[in-house]
């Protein structure tokens, strides 16, 4: 398609039967371990931002924290709910973990190494719509939360349900169409390509409007705060996995935390360079940090750091209200989506058939428009206090409507009892219309 | 393609048989996609038969993929089961939870047109499938020489363009024909939340509650959402008990738990009637209580009632 772009999708041809099943194993393994170093990093990192020690107490810095919760949650009594659907009660938990598992098999996390003399990438497979597949994944995961709502029989899950679903369909919509972009840009869908394609600038700069739907939409996507609709515990107790106890409940619980990781390493993947050595550590000996395990640390620097990201919207913002973050989806983010999609494919198209070369010129206009952007905003005025205009003072009913109510802005409290007797004794010498401060001062 | 062959050793070899590895894929998904199949047509709950779909369309995902349609095969996922399914429980969510189908035929003859409809499709098929030729097939590997999305690419926006434009238009034109049927215009203005909260506040005076109703008397004295909860006074707050509760009269005898607690303190048994108490009358046996009380919730928006504390007090006098 793009000759001058088209690099070469990962080799595997030296991939036997057990270096398959050992990364896969591995993947498993990572993703475990670290949901439950996620639920301890999250809890340590809202606590401190909430001015709280976060969990102290088990293990050193509270790490054991996580494990003695999932012991506890394991070995509690497994209630089943008498009203639901008991076949899809059961499987649905188990949907939203294994579609959760799968995302992160397409997942480059670092280039070739040799693993016991065989030379092979670190990435357990990769094909030509690999991404799609990412897709694929999340939108088979969602009928977990889906079926795990309307399975229990009971109003508040399926009200959950209800809404992860319209969440899904109408957030996956503009991940997509920003996904779209990087694709153009990188003329595959394989991700190990995708990578390859990054290695002169990461897509976060080169496609800051899509970068920046794309983290919205993630977070969207994976129920989390300030989207977490689904499970809103305000609204809706806890959403769909109201009536799910014991370990249905933790397959659940699982599964919202490696998503969370899956959609970190997909964002990782796409924008953020993957593996690749961020820049002045990727100049160092020319490009040794490129090669070997390096890598790997790169990647889970990546990662983690959107994770924080993750915690730190989560101790920031406010849940969103419905029919607000319905409209920042259809109304906001899918026609900007579109409308960014379609610049993207005109510079690609002009690059391609127009044979310029535009990366100078983008660059420069690029820079022209945050420069000027930068100054516009040196100029727009602080916006003004507005005081409001002094009312008139009105009297003041301190029973009004039949309720003692303190008085209103505009409205004067009259004097009480005593301060009229003071001012009774104090006769005409003094001014009746002394503010109650003087009178205190006075006093 | 070398990886999946790894895993999925699947192509078809030199001679045009089928491999092991992809005799064993069909073999066992067969027979699950049958069941999903069958399940579609036997199926009680709408819900059910959504779900055998679903199974069909994910075990046909495996095969596209399996046959090197690695294109088709996700996109059969991320289309058919990620979205338009996902658009059908949605339907069948809202529509009802235990629904199954009403079998009495609401328009007359249905199922005679249907039966034609169906038959004339049939022939239609027939005679376009009887007639159709085929080229000679290129084999996999020269059709997936450019990856499988970029072949695919190529025929439909090069050869099958026009048709492609047909079906976008057609797309285009259903989706504002929804527009427009579900478009309505706004005869009141909108109101925000704001202006709601304010209409509450100002509605304090009419002695709507603005706080949380009181709650159940559950863990306080009793584990059940119909005994009321106590109020400081010693009194049932009949606004304690969910309103649906109370509208069924299903509300049980606060003053018999009260007198329970009692005999408890003194030293007696908690049991003196084995029934758990009702109450003899619900709401003094004021029947259109339930319009009161529709007409107390829908002038002030609260899910509550808007004068409850008084109402208690003198169904308990």
């Amino acid at each position: 398609m793009t000759p001058h772009l088209a690099v070469a999708t990962a080799d595997f041809s030296q991939d036997n039967f057990w270096i398959v099943l050992l990364k896969g194993a591995a993947i498993l393994v990572f993703l475990l371990t670290s949901v439950i170093l996620a639920i301890w990093f999250e809890r340590k990192v809202v606590g401190r931002m909430q001015i709280r020690p976060g969990p102290n107490v088990h293990g050193p810095f509270g790490l054991l924290q996580t494990v003695a919760d999932a012991v506890k949650l394991l070995i509690k009594e497994d209630i089943s709910v008498r009203a639901a659907d008991k076949a899809v009660y059961l499987i649905a938990p188990a949907i939203s973990v294994f579609a959760a598992l799968l995302t992160l098999a397409v997942v480059p996390f670092g280039p070739a190494v040799s693993i016991f003399g065989h030379l092979t990438p670190l990435q357990l497979t990769d094909f030509p719509v690999a991404v799609l597949y990412i897709l694929a994944c999340t939108s088979v995961g969602a009928y977990g939360m889906m079926l795990g709502g309307w399975s229990s029989g009971s109003t508040y899950p399926l009200l959950g349900s209800v809404r992860s679903t319209a969440q899904v369909i109408s957030y996956e919509l503009a991940m997509g169409l920003s996904l779209v972009s990087v694709f153009v840009l990188a003329g595959s869908m394989s991700t190990s390509q995708i990578v390859e394609s990054q290695s002169s600038f990461w897509y976060a700069v080169a496609l800051p409007v899509a970068f920046i739907l794309y983290v919205v939409s993630m977070i969207g996507e994976v129920n989390r705060l300030p989207f977490d609709l689904p499970e809103a515990e305000g609204e809706l107790v806890a959403g769909y996995m109201t009536e799910y106890s014991s370990m249905k409940f933790a397959w659940f619980y699982l599964a919202e935390y490696i998503n969370a990781l899956n959609v970190s390493a997909v964002c990782t993947t796409l924008f953020l360079g993957g593996w690749r050595a961020p820049f002045p550590l990727s100049a160092i000996n020319d490009g040794m940090l490129n090669t070997g395990w390096w890598p790997v640390l790169w990647f889970l620097v990546k990662v983690w750091l959107l994770m924080f990201f993750f915690v730190w919207v989560r101790g920031t913002l406010l849940r969103f209200r419905y029919d607000q973050f319905m409209n920042l989806g259809w109304k906001v983010l899918i026609p900007v989506a579109l409308g960014w999609l379609v610049l993207v494919i005109a510079v690609k198209a002009l690059q391609e058939f127009g044979s310029v070369n535009l990366r100078g010129p983008l660059f420069l206009i690029a820079g022209a428009v945050l420069l000027v952007a930068l100054a516009v905003s040196f100029f727009i005025p602080d916006k003004k206090e507005v005081a409001p205009p002094e009312p008139e003072p009105e009297p003041f009913d301190a029973f009004a409507a039949g309720y003692p109510v303190p008085p209103l802005p505009g409205q004067v409290l009259p004097p009480s009892p005593r301060k009229l007797r003071a001012m009774a004794a104090a006769g005409a010498t003094s001014d009746p219309k002394t503010t109650p401060e003087e009178e205190v001062d006075r006093a | 393609m070398t990886t999946l062959t790894t895993l999925l050793p699947a192509a078809l070899d030199a001679s045009g048989t089928t491999t092991t590895g992809e005799a064993i894929l069909f073999w066992v998904l067969a027979p699950i996609m049958v069941v999903g199949a069958l399940g579609l047509l036997f199926a009680r709950k709408a819900v059910h038969a959504a779900l055998g779909v679903i199974v069909v369309m994910i075990s046909l995902a495996f095969m596209y993929v399996a046959q090197d349609a690695v294109f088709l095969g996700i996109v059969q996922v991320v289309v058919y089961t990620g979205a338009i399914m996902m658009l059908f429980l949605f339907v069948l969510m809202l529509v009802g939870v235990d629904s199954s189908d009403s079998l009495t035929e609401t328009l007359a003859g249905q199922r005679v047109v249907g039966i034609v409809a169906g038959l004339g499709l049939a022939v239609v098929l027939a005679g376009v499938i009887g007639r159709a030729t085929y080229g000679a097939p290129v084999g996999l590997q020269d059709a997936n020489a450019e990856t499988n999305p970029v072949g695919l690419a190529k025929i439909v926006f090069g050869q099958h363009a026009f048709a492609l434009e047909i079906v976008g238009a057609l797309l285009v034109t259903a989706a504002l024909g929804a527009l427009v049927l579900t478009h309505r215009e706004r005869l009141t203005p909108k109101r925000d939340q704001r202006q709601r909260a304010d209409a509450r506040v100002a509605a304090l005076a009419d002695g709507v509650v603005l706080t949380p109703l009181p709650a159940p008397g559950v863990y306080a004295r009793h584990n059940a959402m119909d005994v009321p909860a106590l109020g400081p006074d010693g009194r049932p707050l009949e606004a304690s008990v969910p309103r649906v509760i109370r509208v069924r009269g299903q509300e049980a005898d606060a003053r018999e738990y009260a007198a329970r607690i009692d005999r408890v303190l003194a030293g007696g048994w908690a049991a003196d009637s084995e029934p758990p108490p009702q109450a003899s009358e619900p709401l003094s046996g004021d029947e259109p209580a339930t319009a009161a009380l529709d007409a107390a919730t829908s002038q002030t928006g609260q899910n509550g009632p808007a004068a409850a504390p008084d109402q208690s007090t003198e169904a308990d006098r």
